[in-house]
């Protein structure tokens, strides 16, 4: 059977700083044209000004009827701008993708809403423009606002509504629509968790309902249970075409195995995910473990783990507090350690450069990696905030003693098995006369 | 499957209309209008009375300080009637140009986020004002009895007049909202050159203050035809056939221009904007 899409080599540049080509004001197109005579390589000369950058590079795959296909990568890989070369809002550099099914696209939830008009506007309004017929959305107006929960406001202009309802009720109307490709980027990013499981079950539906769909999620939990095959992007090229279940292993194992965040001591002045509410007070995080193993490889399940954090505080004060949060390759935070809940803090106001160590004598989380956010508190509000300040690998090791490394769950705890010996056991509550009498 | 077939590769140059296309998004086009002429007078206190308010004041000052001060006269109804036939289409053709001609950037979400014919969104934008401007004459025809000045048969002309005012202001408003993605220029300049415009179209004055070589320079102008085209079909004003109709060409001509030159950049709004 012919693929209901493909996509052949596709690759789309990018002009960093400007914007592909155009975006010139009328001087700088007018400096241009008036000195192109006299420059001896024109082309030359702009590419000397004006960095260039291939967003995607000979991006090739083929999608049957009724597949689900998760594409998967990092921040940056060129997941968004191939949907949006698919979806037809952008044209590729090169290459060429053919369409055999009519396909609706949702890049963001509540594309086209406006705040002045109600819910019930808003619902044709934004059906309109994801491509549905008038006589579509009134025959599935009523589901839409059932999935929504929103009847009460449907005569509400939207802008009064909480931001819950908005995306609910956004998220409502694409999942009724009907193309025969469906294609999603990360829209349930958003809303509250009961809802998003709401979504990731319509989402589950509408694939079974045998339509081809475009996944592209961050939530590698959702993208196993949803498709049957993944196409890994990296830095705009095909890194990984094959099922989805190998696709999130191949990314997963890409992230550990990137460069500069485990290691003995971590720089903050590089961090990239931050926020800070005055000064970049957090300075430097450093790891230790007693084993002396280099923490760059990994550490074993319950190792002891010696974090410290350098940081600088402007002001003289006793309040302040050094927060550590260990998220999983999920994003769901296992553990958190913060000085807030240390019961023998006795040191009074200090000011100046700081280390605070964090002594965990036995890090019993499960293998696997795990991303570290470092906050600091001073009198009791946010001072400064990384996320992903730093990656910790715990690596399969044999934690019990029996030759096996532990799997399932999401730590390990000491613990033992033993069968009672057979003389203490207590007739009276164990006789089978008694259970069978019960049945 | 379905028997939809279609093939996206990288576009460059000039690009034909696609108009199966535009079929298929008809009723978008619809909604656009329908979205623009409700939320333009929301939380507003008057509401729609705006759109006959703002050319009844108009015509009350340019009445007062063209005809009344500057001695200018009509050449022949009354110099309100004749004003207010005059504002009629310009507010239109005037509002249009400025609300069409920043489209596109006030739709930025819908550009960069979800695909459509985006022709749509500048000619959404005059379609919306069109009700405006059917309004208008509904008054000016209020006036006219108020007046006593008498409808003629040239009414039957005013379609061709009406579309003649579209099809110039959707041309314009069509390359100006195309260039003003690069070139935010677009937006100040616009409210600039309309106000000029106002001296080059027989608004306050009639065409026939000027000789008749002079008339054929102001056909240069597709509003001139039109306004004088809207005077003739409503108040039964002389008409000068032949700048007329040269005036009419240019406007359906831009029209054409600005469907060429939305195509062409069209590919890259959404890098762009």
């Amino acid at each position: 059977m012919e693929p209901i899409l493909e996509v052949n080599n596709i690759s789309k540049e990018y002009i960093l700083g400007r914007r592909v080509r155009g975006s010139e004001t009328f001087r700088e197109l007018f400096q241009r044209k008036l000195a192109a005579p006299f420059r001896r390589n024109p082309v030359a000369e702009l590419d000397i000004r004006r960095e260039h950058f291939w967003a995607l590079r000979d991006v090739s795959f083929s999608v049957q009827e009724g597949e689900v296909l998760g594409i998967i990568g990092r921040n940056g890989a060129g997941k968004s701008t191939l949907l949006k070369i698919i979806s037809r809002i952008t044209d590729p550099t090169t290459g060429s993708i053919r369409l055999r099914g009519r396909l609706a696209s949702l890049l963001e939830v509540g594309t086209g809403f406006h705040p002045e008009l109600t819910g019930r506007e808003n619902i044709f309004m934004n059906g309109a423009i994801l491509g549905m017929k008038r006589a579509e959305i009134s025959r599935e107006f009523d589901a839409i606002v059932d999935f929504a929960e929103i009847e009460k406001f449907l005569d509400t202009p939207v802008k009064h509504y909480s931001s819950g309802m908005y995306v609910r009720l956004a998220f409502a109307v694409a999942a009724h629509l009907h193309p025969e490709i469906l294609v999603v980027d990360e829209v349930l990013a958003v809303g509250d968790v009961t809802f998003q499981k709401k979504c990731l079950g319509k989402m589950g539906d509408v694939s079974k309902s045998g339509r081809t769909v475009l996944f592209v999620s961050h939530n590698m939990a959702a993208v196993e249970n949803l498709c049957q095959r993944g196409v890994v992007l990296e830095r705009g090229k095909v890194v990984f075409d094959g099922t989805a279940k190998d696709g999130v292993k191949h990314y997963l194992s890409g992230i550990s195995s990137a460069p500069g965040a485990t290691g003995h001591s971590v720089d903050l002045s590089r961090a990239k995910d931050r926020r800070s509410q005055q000064a970049q007070l957090l300075k430097r995080i450093q790891f230790s473990t007693d084993g002396g193993r280099d923490l760059t490889e990994g550490l074993s399940i319950g190792s002891a783990l010696k974090v410290r954090v350098h940081f600088e505080l402007h002001r003289p004060t006793a309040s302040f507090n050094v927060g550590l949060g260990f998220d999983n390759i999920f994003g769901q935070r296992i553990f958190t350690a913060s000085s807030f809940f240390e019961p023998k803090r006795s040191h009074g106001e200090v000011v100046g450069p700081q280390v605070f160590v964090c002594d965990i004598p036995s890090l019993t989380l499960m293998p696997g990696d795990y991303s570290l956010r470092l906050w600091l508190d001073v009198n009791n509000s946010e001072a400064d905030l990384i996320n992903d300040a730093a990656r910790i690998t715990v690596l399969e090791s044999d934690y019990y003693g029996s030759g096996k490394s532990p799997w399932n769950g999401a730590f390990v705890l000491p613990h033992n098995w033993y069968l009672e010996p057979a003389a203490k056991t207590d007739a009276s509550e164990e006789r089978p006369g008694v259970l069978t009498a019960k049945l | 499957m379905s028997t939809f077939d279609l093939k996206i590769r990288p576009k460059s140059g000039w690009q034909p209309l696609d108009l199966p296309e535009a079929f298929l998004y008809r009723e978008l086009l619809g909604f656009l209008i329908w979205r623009d002429i409700k939320i333009r007078y929301r939380q507003t206190a008057l509401g729609g009375l705006w759109a006959v308010l703002q050319p009844l004041i108009a015509m009350t000052i340019f009445t007062f300080v063209f005809h009344r001060l500057a001695g200018v006269h009509s050449d022949g109804p009354p110099y309100a009637l004749f004003a207010f036939a005059g504002l009629t289409p310009w507010t239109f053709f005037a509002t249009a140009v400025n609300q069409s001609s920043n489209s596109l950037i006030s739709n930025q979400q819908l550009v960069s986020k979800v695909y459509f014919p985006r022709i749509f969104i500048p000619l959404g934008a005059v379609g919306a004002l069109l009700l405006d401007m059917l309004l208008s004459i509904l008054l000016l025809l209020g006036l006219m009895i108020f007046y006593g000045w008498a409808l003629t048969w040239a009414v039957l002309w005013l379609p061709l007049f009406m579309l003649a005012a579209i099809m110039s202001a959707s041309g314009i408003g069509l390359m100006l909202s195309a260039l003003n993605v690069n070139f935010r220029d677009v937006k100040y300049a616009v409210p600039f050159l309309i106000q000029m415009g106002l001296f080059v179209t027989p608004v306050i004055y009639p065409a026939s203050y000027l000789s008749s070589k002079w008339r054929y320079v102001l056909a240069l102008n597709p509003m001139a035809g039109v306004v004088e085209g809207f005077r003739h079909a409503l108040l039964g004003s002389p008409i000068h056939w032949n700048s007329t109709a040269i005036s009419l060409g240019i406007g359906a001509l831009l029209f054409v221009a600005g469907l060429l030159v939305f195509r062409r950049l069209e590919a890259r709004f959404a890098d762009v904007i």
